[in-house]
């Protein structure tokens, strides 16, 4: 056996999981649907039909019409890209800091890794809409307000996921054997250590990625995410608010939209949990 | 002795400590002259300069927030120049309305989550436990402003059973001003109670397959009292962990829906101050929104100690 | 009547055949050993009894206890059963108990369920029960809690639990497996006096012949979940009739074929340690002070020859494997000095300890947890290749490879699998591999067999032999067994906190041991020659 049947039959064991499966199915659609939206939408998103306006679903207008005559399925599509561009980045920079951050302390120990931890008690104290109040009072509101304040959040999540599982891989034998073998802290971290910490972080990162999705839609209802003309999920929910009783629909679709993409992404991270990490999959 | 819980609290304050410089730093930064925004822009130079001077604006940082500090824990938060009262007057103000909302959000989320928890364990790979973690997945996907326009939208706007938003204030009585918490509690509780059941339930889980389960069960328990007895009180240590964090995420979602229900509460303080440019206000909110984070967390590790022996007894 | 009745039992968990057609009875105040190597369905058997089963096990057959068909028994019905009637006591004392509860709550819980009494009556039991085991109540409180008590004691709680009722049967799954000699020794005679004095049944459940040798009345052999020999125990490990038996039993006593050669004269040790210490810094117990200090190592000098082998024995806990790891240069000591060939190594840097690596190789005890479960066999055998000088070409690399892998019996196709494709067994000889790729003079070995069952326990003692008359590699062998220090080294060393109170010859060590440490150790080594002999002299 080698590496690829290896591959392929945690492949083969991903596609028997349920949860990941139909994860996949959602979370992919999704991503067409963004990749979609820049190329073809039903309407432009820019197209006002004031005649039009507050229309419930209809055979021209699948989803609707917002309170400007704008078609809602197309500001779906549209708003999709902001959600996930800023979730997206929000992960990236949280792994990409908090992971060498974690991993670090974990092979320094002592005064290194207490630091880390207080750094971390500090940043959990201020939840991303917090930080986001403060970066909105200092800079304005916008999308990249609502990317740093997620971003910063997850710096910690992940610093100490990566710390947690490093910690506990540091005592085994085989790094013992590596240290043996006059490897430095530094080698055996990235040969040893990151590899088998990668699933975890590839878990928390589907995670992460979904509560970034609902932190956007959030800052962006209160006003301090991506800013008009771009169509955001959340800002739909707001302006949607104030039709409630004139035209309920508005508020409906876009808020499905998110919790189809939360829940597509949950159950991806689920699944990979349960296929990546034996140790869980045994105690189901 | 140094011990657990005299660590914790040491960590707690260094914390705040922490914290109280970051916010003042970052505001610090922000561009503009407050003594001018306050005085509008027809101001003289004189009268600007004058104000600089009674609020201290020309002292050196360190000088500015160590007064600041001071204030702080002598209650002194500054004056609004919106309102023109104490700030933390205001904040006092606003505080019963959020904090009320807060606590019946997560008593309210835990009443209901536990149970759930321990029901699906009890019950695991059944039918009843695919379904209700079914539904508790959906649940944990649900935003609560979302959520609660759906509440508007079903309990107010068609059944007419509750006011759509506003508060009428404590004093018109107690029920009055519960009557408008239900809908934004219910609301902010419920999807944080979906994660809850979930973390419960999964606690409750790898608890059952540690060996001490066995002994429990080798001694003639029941599976009923294997898990109230035995595996509850182990499994509470992971539910707190993301009950504390949970809070967090409540204050940060007692901001948002304070908006959606037009609550007098301290997020709709802070918007208002971020659109008037009120600083002063902003920093304050922030403050106490903060502390409370960082005092229930330290209530979260103190209660571990109370759980479990083994932290009590470290030195 | 018997009091324990298993006939035709077998079990299914999921499409695994755990168990096939076993029979096994018990009499009352009878012990009986149930013998075999992991995955031979003992611990099934015990589960069995208890009903306590894995979800998907389907057992099919008959269990008769005192008369009932257990296998027919309500969940209720085992309940009033389980703890009264029938104790278990387990394998990892380490976490056989509520980390969150009291030692006398814990004790407790099941004297109340079963007779309903009176929370004073139940703490009066409780008192009394464990007194018995050991823990008498004015040293060990009713109110400690699991963690402030060693394995041992620990043991004794669980102990205390399954015989707080006086059962008719008990059933000790490996009780003492995860315990040092000492402790195991203790603890089999604790179970043997209650058993006695209550008139139990007693199910042992063990992996080695030795261990149960002294006290079974009759033994029952499972293998692959199918029973191989049953019988009374002098019987059956005298005549040995049965092929599996034999092997067992030889496996049990097996000293690899060794020559005692003589150390060629040489320039001076190996390896010379002086005065080593280790100190851990005490806790702190208030803002200003700390507790005393521990030294884990304590003053140790020794000198190793080239090509020599010696043994490092101790009860867990004595500091054996700090003073490796001091020696491994993985851990910095605190006072001493050690020497490799003519070069002090203790406080080198990194860089400066490579060409002393080379010559100076491990091998740990796990091997499930020697190897990164990502990387392929020719990648972690070739491992310590990153200390030579200049970096070899893949040729290279993978010649040194085979060589080593050749050398340790593993066939070079294998080079390609991953770590959980290998036997433990087979695991363990790859760690070795890796251990000699840089061909050292050098390897310390943390009890590199505890972990195998016997019968393949006796294949890597051979090996270690081997390796050393053909490769003349000297060892440090740390282990708690003396029968492994006995079958491959030639010198002895026991230490005990922290210091090493004895050294010597290892025969003569074994033979006539001098210190109390030393003493308490070799009496309480499970022996099957010993007991054999004691129990055919017994019976005439």
């Amino acid at each position: 056996m080698n590496a690829s049947t290896a591959w392929h039959e945690n492949l083969s064991k991903a596609l028997a999981n349920r949860s990941f499966l139909v994860g996949l199915i959602i979370t992919s659609l999704l991503a067409l649907m963004a990749a979609l939206s820049f190329v073809w939408t039903p309407y432009g998103v820019g197209t006002f039909d004031i005649i039009g306006k507050l229309k419930p679903p209809s055979a021209a207008h699948w989803l609707g019409t917002d309170h400007f005559g704008r078609d809602i399925l197309s500001m779906i599509m549209v708003g999709s890209r902001n959600s996930i561009a800023v979730a997206f980045v929000s992960v990236v920079i949280g792994m990409g800091l908090g992971v060498p951050l974690g991993l670090w302390a974990a092979a320094r120990g002592g005064v290194t890794d207490e630091l880390l931890m207080r750094f971390n008690d500090l940043v959990f104290a201020f939840p991303a809409l917090l930080s986001a109040v403060m970066i909105t009072a200092v800079f304005g509101p916008g999308a990249i307000n609502a990317i740093i304040a997620i971003g910063i959040f997850n710096i910690p999540v992940f610093a100490r996921v990566a710390r947690g599982a490093a910690l506990s891989l540091w005592p085994r034998e085989y790094i013992l054997a590596a240290r043996a073998s006059g490897k430095g802290a530094a080698r055996i971290t990235v040969e040893h250590i990151l590899p088998n910490v990668a699933n975890l972080l590839v878990v928390q990162g589907t995670i992460q990625f979904s509560l970034g999705i609902l932190a956007e839609a959030g800052l962006s209802y209160v006003g301090l995410g991506s800013q008009p003309p771009m169509p955001s999920w959340g800002r739909m929910l707001f302006e949607a608010q104030t039709m409630i009783s004139l035209a309920p629909h508005m508020a409906l679709f876009a808020g499905l939209a998110i919790v189809i993409t939360v829940l597509g992404l949950n159950l991806l991270g689920d699944g990979l949990r349960d296929v990546l990490d034996p140790k869980l999959r045994r105690e189901r | 002795m140094l011990s657990y819980a005299s660590k914790r609290i040491l960590i707690g304050i260094v914390t705040l400590l922490a914290a109280s410089i970051l916010v003042f730093a970052v505001l610090e930064v922000v561009p503009g002259d407050p003594a001018r925004l306050m005085l509008g822009m027809n101001a003289t130079e004189d009268a600007v300069r004058t104000l600089q001077e009674q609020m201290g604006l020309n002292q050196p940082l360190v000088v500015r927030y160590l007064r600041w500090l001071g204030g702080l824990l002598t209650g002194d938060l500054g004056r609004s120049y919106t309102y023109s009262v104490p700030v933390i007057s205001l904040i006092i103000e606003r505080v019963a309305v959020s904090l009320p909302l807060a606590l019946i959000s997560l008593i309210l989320s835990t009443a209901i989550a536990i149970p759930v928890g321990l029901f699906s364990a009890a019950r695991r790979g059944t039918f009843c436990d695919t379904v209700t973690m079914g539904v508790a997945q959906v649940g944990v996907a649900i935003p609560n402003f979302w959520f609660a326009l759906l509440l508007v939208y079903v309990f107010a706007v068609t059944l007419r059973l509750v006011p759509a938003g506003g508060f009428p204030g404590w004093n018109t009585g107690l029920w009055p001003g519960l009557k408008s918490l239900i809908l934004p509690s219910v609301a902010l509780a419920l999807p944080q109670a979906a994660i809850l059941a979930r973390v419960t339930r999964s606690a409750l889980l790898d608890v059952l397959g540690e060996d001490y389960i066995r002994t429990a069960r080798a001694k003639g328990l029941t599976h009923r009292k294997v898990l109230y007895g035995h595996a509850l009180r182990n499994a509470l240590i992971p539910v707190l962990t993301i009950l504390g964090l949970q809070f967090a995420f409540l204050l940060a979602g007692t901001i948002i829906i304070e908006n959606v229900f037009y609550l007098p509460g301290l997020g709709r303080l802070v918007f208002q101050a971020i659109t008037q440019r009120d600083l002063i206000v902003v920093e304050g909110v922030v403050m106490v929104l903060v502390a409370a984070v960082i005092f229930v967390n330290l209530l979260v590790d103190l209660s571990y100690a109370i759980i479990d022996p083994r932290l009590r007894s470290r030195s | 009547m018997a009091l324990l009745e298993i006939k035709d039992l077998s079990l299914t968990i999921g499409a695994f055949l755990a168990l096939k057609s076993i029979d096994l009875a018990i009499e009352p105040g009878e012990i009986r050993a149930l013998v075999g190597e992991s995955g031979s369905g003992k611990s099934m058997t015990a589960l069995s009894i208890m009903k306590l089963l894995p979800s998907g096990a389907r057992a099919e057959g008959q269990i008769r206890f005192n008369g009932r068909d257990i296998l027919a028994a309500s969940e209720a019905e085992m309940c009033m059963l389980r703890g009264d009637d029938i104790g278990m006591v387990f394998q990892e004392p380490m976490t056989a108990l509520n980390p969150v509860k009291t030692i006398g709550e814990q004790v407790a819980e099941g004297i109340r369920l079963h007779t309903r009494a009176t929370r004073a009556v139940a703490q009066e039991r409780t008192r009394s029960i464990l007194d018995r085991v050991g823990l008498p109540t004015a040293k060990f409180p009713l109110g400690r809690y699991p963690h402030e008590l060693s394995g041992g004691q620990r043991q004794r709680v669980v102990i205390a639990i399954a015989c707080a009722l006086k059962p008719k049967l008990l059933i000790a799954d490996e009780p003492t497996t995860a315990l040092d000699v000492v402790l195991q020794a203790q603890i089999l005679d604790l179970l043997q006096s209650l058993v006695d004095e209550e008139k139990m049944g007693l199910l042992l459940i063990s992996h080695d012949l030795a261990v149960v040798a002294d006290m079974a009345h009759s033994i029952t052999i499972l293998r692959h979940g199918e029973v191989m020999d049953n019988g009374e125990t002098t019987r059956i490990l005298t005549e040995q009739i049965h092929p599996y038996t034999r092997q067992l039993a030889q496996a049990s006593m097996h000293v690899p074929e060794r020559t005692n050669r003589p150390h060629p004269p040489t320039h001076g040790p190996l390896l010379s340690v002086r005065n080593l210490g280790r100190s851990y810094r005490g806790s702190r117990s208030g803002w200003f002070s700390r507790s005393d200090d521990t030294k884990a190592v304590d003053d140790v000098s020794f000198d190793l020859q080239p090509g020599q082998s010696m043994a490092l024995v101790g009860r867990s806990g004595c500091g054996k494997s700090t003073l490796a790891r001091m020696i491994l240069a993985l851990d910095r000591p605190t006072a001493g000095e050690i020497q490799f060939g003519n070069q002090r190594i203790d406080g080198l840097k990194e860089d400066a300890l490579r060409p002393v690596r080379q010559n100076m190789q491990v091998v740990f005890q796990d091997p499930y947890g020697s190897f990164n479960p990502r990387h392929k066999a020719e990648r972690l055998v070739s491992e310590p290749l990153y200390l030579l000088d200049r970096p070899l070409s893949p040729t290279e690399k993978r010649d040194r490879v085979d060589t080593a892998l050749e050398r340790v019996g593993i066939p070079r196709q294998d080079r390609d699998k991953y770590p959980h494709e290998f036997s433990g067994g087979q695991r363990q000889r790859l760690a070795i591999a890796r251990a000699i790729i840089t061909e050292p003079k050098l390897i310390v070995a943390d009890e590199p067999v505890s972990a195998l069952d016997v019968s393949i326990r006796a294949q890597i003692l051979d090996l270690f032999a081997d390796l050393n008359r053909r490769l003349g590699i000297a060892y440090l062998l740390i282990t708690h067994d003396l029968a492994v220090a006995r079958a491959i080294t030639d010198t002895l060393m026991v230490m005990s906190e922290g210091k090493i109170v004895e050294r010597g010859d290892t025969e003569e060590v074994l033979r006539n041991p001098q210190s109390d440490a030393g003493r308490a150790l070799v009496q309480a080594s499970p022996d099957l020659h010993k007991a054999l002999a004691r129990r055919i002299g017994e019976q005439g």
